[in-house]
């Protein structure tokens, strides 16, 4: 059972992490346009260069 | 303006750099722009804007939102909407100008973020709390059971501290000024539930409820999260609908001069300018100009009134026909508009008097609750003298019967109805507007502009010869009066070919006139041609000295306004029909319609005092009207309907705006209503089962921590899942 000691504190930080980049993603404002950002994804029109 | 407004200020002494120089600032300063795209749909349409948008000189960024269906965009300074327009109508895009003030980022937002930071917490917690919990109850023992609780407590303790925020905030506002609402079962469970769970697991005791302490949050948090999304998409539809009547006005100074503000901007004594087709924005007098004013958003009155020198003219009036130029006799709150709306906030509010079913079910379950586990508690400390015992036992039935599944009951149910109304063209505003759409019995409908689509139809063209329409059609020709406008399409529809009218003139107030083979012709009010005006709208038409002839119309119907009656009728409610028009008007639609109950000429007031009449009755009224003469009524009702077409104030006053021109979406919103409110009663009924046979358990001391969680993960699935049968 000594895994235990290794094992929890990674499944913990593991949650964590998921959890840091969910509110990431709520800060920087992506879930505004959903309907518009599932579709931009099929547009070429950045794909060579980024958007400036 | 500096010479060099490109250049940076880069001064050599430092007085220069202190010194604002404003000329630079305002160069500075971007403008933000807002414009509505209703018709985009895709990325072509994304792409295809902001390309054209970011190409227009002056445009810094330009961004497309299609959730919302809006681009915004940054601008130079001296950009305007209505410059962009045009150039999203060549990409073939209607757009329309949207007020950036009224749409900024509000309170409501970020309440909705932070709602939605604390059911991710809960929920990260969650899972990992039953992660362990599931060693536990597979029958780990001693020390590893300790170590998976004391982590679990650890977990457990700050993110309900930080999650359940809102129901203890809550909670304590009701207590404190000494009520019990749903929120206070649920603090005094969660906190109940993390007291005994510490104690047992410093006591090496075999049940904690940590993992049921935050699947409590976490359910209830979705539930507060999504009755929050329904409202927010309600509001942020109102608030487009508010941004859309962008408040300018033209002010001229002296000299003649023409400069737009906002209508805040004005004061008294100050000269605007209204153009054909723009609304009045201050009560004041006209100065110069001939017109005729369409009254009908005040009054009900469908018949327009000639407007010259001197007349007293009042805010949300339509200027049809010449340019006016009015003084400003009172602006902002003191115009008559602001005093009808503050007139509104004083009459008594139907929904006021409603208690929503949750409240309801509160108001049984929130004493029940208490008194069942404090009579447990009371009981196993009496039978076992164990203080521990007794505690583990009260809490354990706080938990079973916490309102889970009832917190989800009615949230659930309204996101999944509101969703389907929206998409058929209703926006439901008020929470609880959809059990208040359920009960109604009678309907009141406001004809002008609610029945009506407040656009002329011609009723008697078959009466005139060729020749005399062809006159018409030219006179009508020179002229955008509605009335004009609507005989022009009939005319042509009929196929007949304008006549030869030369020197057409149009008087602007009194009608259209020109010569036509030598004699002179006029299409116009009845006054004007030398006959007498009757009760219905009409232009009349005179050519030379014979007896001018009436051209007659009637208000046309709004698309599905017969059906949705009828629908209505057959649905067993009774449909009344009250409006400020004249009696003749309100009979002919009437009769039109198969409405046997109609009021002609009621004054607001007389139309609060019969709504109120019919509530007193034990009626359930649903008003729908859009005019400022409804908006009274419309808050008196039970439950109450108005059009986007109306004006602001009564589409604040209702609970539901229809969006669309077609009515019929509003027989099919009652039968949703009604499977709504059934689906509500379903959802308590199902809770009330899993109670029923979860707190025996809990009572005799048999509910172990996986019973808890399985019970309240149940039911509040077949809560959600009942709920989306109405989609």
């Amino acid at each position: 059972m000594d895994v235990l000691v290794y094992l929890i504190p990674v499944s913990l930080i593991l949650g964590a992490v998921g959890l840091l980049a969910f509110v990431y993603t709520v800060r920087s404002n992506q879930y505004d346009d959903p309907e518009g950002d599932s579709r931009r994804i099929l547009s070429d029109e950045w794909d060579d260069h980024p958007k400036p | 303006m500096s010479t060099h407004p490109h250049s940076p200020p880069i001064a050599v002494c430092p007085g220069c750099v202190a010194m604002p120089d404003t000329g630079v600032e305002q160069e500075v300063k971007d403008a933000r722009i807002a414009l509505s795209l209703p018709t985009i749909h895709c990325q072509g349409c994304i792409s295809a804007v902001e390309r054209g948008l970011n190409a227009h000189p002056g445009v810094h960024d330009a961004r497309v939102n299609l959730t919302l269906k809006r681009a915004m965009i940054t601008a130079g300074p001296d950009l305007q909407a209505t410059d962009l327009i045009p150039v999203l109508e060549g990409l073939g895009y209607e757009a329309h100008e949207l007020d950036p003030g009224t749409l900024t980022m509000t309170g409501a937002d970020r309440a909705g973020r932070e709602l939605l930071m604390r059911l991710a917490v809960a929920g990260f917690a969650m899972m990992n709390v039953m992660l362990l919990s599931v060693s536990v109850w597979s029958g780990a023992t001693d020390a590893t059971r300790d170590l998976f609780h004391w982590i679990s407590a650890g977990i457990a303790i700050p993110a309900i501290a930080f999650a359940a925020q809102p129901f203890f905030r809550s909670a304590w506002g009701a207590l404190s000024v000494g009520r019990l609402n749903m929120d206070v079962p649920i603090t005094l469970a969660i906190v109940l539930a993390l007291i005994t769970s510490l104690w047992e697991t410093s006591l090496s005791g075999e049940h904690a409820y940590f993992d049921a302490a935050l699947a409590l949050t976490f359910f209830l948090l979705a539930g507060r999260y999504l009755d929050f999304r329904t409202r927010a998409i309600a509001r942020s539809a109102a608030a487009e609908l508010a941004a859309l009547e962008v408040p300018r006005a033209i002010r001229l100074t002296d000299d003649g001069a023409e400069t737009e503000v906002a209508v805040a901007d004005l004061s008294v004594g100050d000269l605007v300018l209204v153009r054909p087709g723009g609304r009045m924005p201050v009560d004041g007098q006209v100065v110069s100009g001939r017109s005729e004013l369409d009254r009908s958003l005040l009054t009900g009155e469908t018949l327009p009134v000639f407007a010259e020198p001197g007349l007293a003219v009042s805010a949300g009036e339509v200027n049809l026909t010449g340019p006016l130029t009015i003084r400003a006799t009172a602006v902002g709150q003191d115009t008559s508009l602001h005093r009808m709306a503050d007139l509104v906030a004083i009459a008594e509010s139907g929904r006021s008097r409603y208690t929503s079913l949750a409240d309801r079910a509160a108001r049984l379950y929130a004493p029940g609750v208490h008194i069942l586990s404090a009579l447990s508690f009371v009981g196993w400390f009496l039978w076992s003298g164990d203080v521990r015992v007794a505690l583990n036992i009260a809490a354990a039935v706080l938990i079973i019967t916490c309102p889970c599944a009832l917190g989800l009951a009615v949230p659930a149910v309204t996101t999944a109805a509101s969703g389907r109304l929206f998409r058929r063209g209703m926006l439901i505003k008020d929470a609880t507007a959809l059990e208040r759409l359920a009960e109604v019995d009678t309907v009141v409908f406001d004809k002008t502009g609610t029945l009506t689509a407040g656009t002329p139809e011609l009723t008697n063209l078959d009466d005139f010869s060729q020749a005399d329409l062809g006159v018409a059609l030219a006179l009508a020709q020179a002229s955008s009066h509605p009335l004009a406008m609507s005989l022009r399409k009939a005319a042509l529809a009929q196929g007949i070919e304008p006549a030869q009218v030369d020197d057409i003139a149009e008087q602007p107030g009194y009608g259209t006139q020109g010569q036509c083979q030598g004699r002179l012709v006029r299409l116009g009010r009845a006054t004007w041609v030398g006959a007498d005006q009757g009760t219905q709208t009409a232009a009349w038409l005179a050519i030379g000295d014979d007896a001018p002839a009436a051209f007659r119309f009637t208000d046309a119907l709004r698309p599905g306004a017969a059906e949705t009656v009828q629908a209505l009728q057959q649905a067993g409610k009774c449909v009344l029909m009250m409006s400020g028009d004249t009696r003749p008007a309100v009979k002919a639609l009437a009769d039109r319609l198969g409405i046997a109950d109609w009021v002609a000429g009621a004054l607001p007031g007389d139309k609060v005092a019969r709504i109120t009449e019919l509530g007193e009755q034990g009626h359930k009224v649903l008003m729908v009207g859009d005019g400022l003469n409804d908006t009274a009524a419309l808050r008196a009702a039970h439950v109450s309907i108005s059009p986007a077409s109306a004006l602001d104030a009564a589409r604040v006053a209702s609970d539901i705006v229809l969006l669309g021109q077609d009515m019929s979406p509003i027989a099919e919103s009652c039968e949703t209503a009604r499977r709504a409110t059934r689906r509500i009663r379903e959802n308590f009924q199902i809770a009330t089962v899993y109670n029923l046979i979860a707190v025996p358990l809990a009572v005799a001391g048999l509910a172990t921590p996986l019973i808890a969680a399985l019970a309240m993960s149940a039911s509040s699935i077949t809560v959600s899942l009942n709920a989306l049968r109405l989609r």
